[in-house]
């Protein structure tokens, strides 16, 4: 008896509180059933049509162009949204404006709006008739239908990713630093540049990856404004709709399989990017 | 209490007055440019041809049917989701044990999984061609192409929330609490109700708020697995993409200022929610 004991408590420490093993129970079950069977259904199928049959469906040069454009556009947008989200972030810790609630609450915006809902206003926008598609088609610019739509649909979505993470570090900031800084005789630029952005670029790196794993997978803003031209500006998860819509089950499951395992990867390097900005806050 | 904020404008490292000035108006810019614009380009496009229009859209009959199936798949996904967020955040805040970490990674995964893909996968194991797609032939039961696939795909994409919410709120909050409850010989649901659920009251809301958000909004997994048949399988996100790709942009637009306006709410009620509990921002978002 006691010999089971010893050998549960080195699993879990004892507690007074009830309940573990039926929560735990639960817990698993519920995320076995919802989630993680119908994952390895995917991984199961993917791996039994063979090594060379994947890499045939899911390799294809459509399928590549597809990869392309989705890697190429959430790269893209997430390092501008890397940029311009610590600007955001800065100017709703640092300074006070009028209106400066509803800005805040503005931010919030993307993860709150269905994408269909983005996305079709995205189109409205940026048509060549639209409030900015408009002028820009005067100057020759031509978004609607083209890689730089999936960029600009892929702009909305991901700035809270980075102002919400960046946001906390820069509040928790010690002004220290800032004023030692200062006083060793560095200009106020110099500090932001040298001081202050180094404390908070694990955050930036951290939103930037969460931004981008968003990106990868997005597709209802996407789709309405890219004109998902093959071979020009058609998303992979479209392809995936597409290939399942002729029924061609084989090369859905590849490709869904790659976008899978791209967001798997990229979840572990946010996992360690996290643990790395807690470590680093520490620090400082 | 001085707050760092404070000191720092104290003390003189403050950037010039133009640095401030171009830093706050290219921060407002690229929000007005980018995100707030499109929240506008709804609404005026919706009452683009009048009042009149805008509400025969949404009486008409499909749009009705779709504004009822959402709301029901919602009224399942979310409680679904919110029972789970409970009994695993229990599990996980309050007890030690192995693997602990990898759990919280396995819960965070529908986060990294493309909805696409989600959807995708249920038609795998429940599709004509897929796993149990014989059985459920043979067996008459419809859930690819039917209301079932749409809430199993709506459970999976909004599956992390609650839980997200709940698990460092209650990890902070200790059992000290709920030990001194037991002790002094409170039962186990009695001290759930008593002392942990008020103190995570404001969390719970959160999550659900944002949980029920997603679970409307849904459009991608919902859109593998709905089949979009008018009246029957649409949902109002797929609504507003069938009356958009038939050029009825005033319906499609009416039907997505709904869902604007749902959007909206969800972000008031979000920053009274962060108000009350005393938050004032929060971590890592989803």
């Amino acid at each position: 008896m006691t010999a089971i004991a010893q050998r549960l408590s080195v699993w879990r420490r004892d507690s007074v509180l009830p309940g573990f093993g039926l929560t735990l129970g639960l817990t698993l079950t519920y995320l076995s059933l919802v989630i993680l069977l119908p994952l390895s259904a995917l991984i199961i199928t993917t791996s039994g049509m063979g090594w060379q049959a994947f890499l045939d469906a899911a390799f294809t040069p459509r399928a590549l162009a597809a990869y392309k454009l989705s890697f190429g556009a959430a790269f893209i947008a997430a390092g501008i949204n890397a940029v311009a989200g610590v600007i955001v972030a800065w100017v709703l810790v640092r300074y006070s404006f009028p209106g400066k609630r509803l800005v805040d609450a503005i931010v919030d915006l993307p993860f709150a709006l269905p994408t269909a809902v983005a996305g079709i206003a995205l189109a409205a926008i940026y048509a060549s008739n639209g409030w900015i598609g408009g002028p820009l088609s005067i100057l020759g610019i031509k978004v609607a239908f083209t890689p730089l739509a999936v960029v600009l649909a892929l702009l909305f979505e991901g700035l809270p990713f980075v102002v919400r993470t960046v946001e906390p570090v820069l509040q928790d900031l010690d002004p220290e630093l800032e004023e030692a800084s200062a006083s060793l005789g560095a200009g106020r630029l110099q500090t932001m540049v040298r001081v202050i952005l180094p404390s908070i670029l694990p955050a930036v790196v951290t939103g930037f990856a969460l931004a981008f794993a968003r990106g990868l997978g997005e597709y209802g803003s996407v789709i309405f404004i890219a004109g998902n031209l093959p071979m020009v500006s058609e998303i992979a998860p479209l392809l995936i709709i597409i290939k399942l819509e002729q029924y061609d089950y084989t090369g859905a499951t590849a490709i869904a399989t790659v976008v899978l395992l791209a967001g798997f990867i990229l979840l572990l390097v946010i996992n360690v990017l996290q643990r790395w900005s807690r470590r680093h806050e520490h620090r400082t | 209490m001085i707050t760092p904020a404070a000191r720092a404008s104290r003390i003189a490292i403050k950037e010039p007055p133009w640095l401030k000035v171009v830093l706050t108006l290219s921060a407002l810019l690229f929000l007005l440019l980018f995100v707030a614009m499109p929240l506008a380009a709804v609404f005026v496009e919706a009452f683009r041809r009048g009042v009149d229009m805008f509400f025969q859209a949404l009486v008409e009959p499909d749009a009705l049917a779709a504004i009822r199936l959402t709301t029901f798949v919602a009224a399942i996904a979310v409680p679904l989701n919110m029972l789970f967020g409970i009994v695993a955040s229990w599990a996980i805040a309050k007890f030690d044990f192995a693997g602990k970490s990898v759990l919280i990674t396995l819960i965070d995964l529908p986060f990294s999984v493309s909805p696409v893909v989600a959807g995708l996968v249920f038609v795998l194991l429940f599709g004509i061609h897929g796993w149990f797609g014989q059985w459920l032939v043979d067996n008459d039961i419809q859930i690819i192409f039917a209301v079932p696939g749409i809430v199993l795909a709506t459970i999976f994409v909004t599956f992390p929330f609650v839980a997200r919410e709940l698990i460092p709120l209650m990890e902070e909050q200790g059992r000290e609490e709920e030990e001194a409850a037991m002790s002094l010989g409170a039962g186990g649901l009695q001290t759930f109700f008593r002392v942990t659920l008020p103190n995570i009251k404001w969390g719970l809301l959160y999550g659900v708020l944002l949980c029920n958000a997603r679970a409307m909004g849904e459009f991608g997994a919902v859109s593998v697995v709905s089949g979009h048949i008018r009246g029957e399988t649409n949902t109002m996100p797929l609504h507003v993409e069938i009356l958009y790709n038939e050029y009825n942009f005033v319906a499609a637009f009416a039907v997505a200022s709904l869902l604007a306006g749902l959007a909206l709410i969800t972000l008031v009620l979000k920053k009274f929610i962060e108000w009350r509990s005393g938050d004032t921002g929060r971590g890592a978002p989803l």
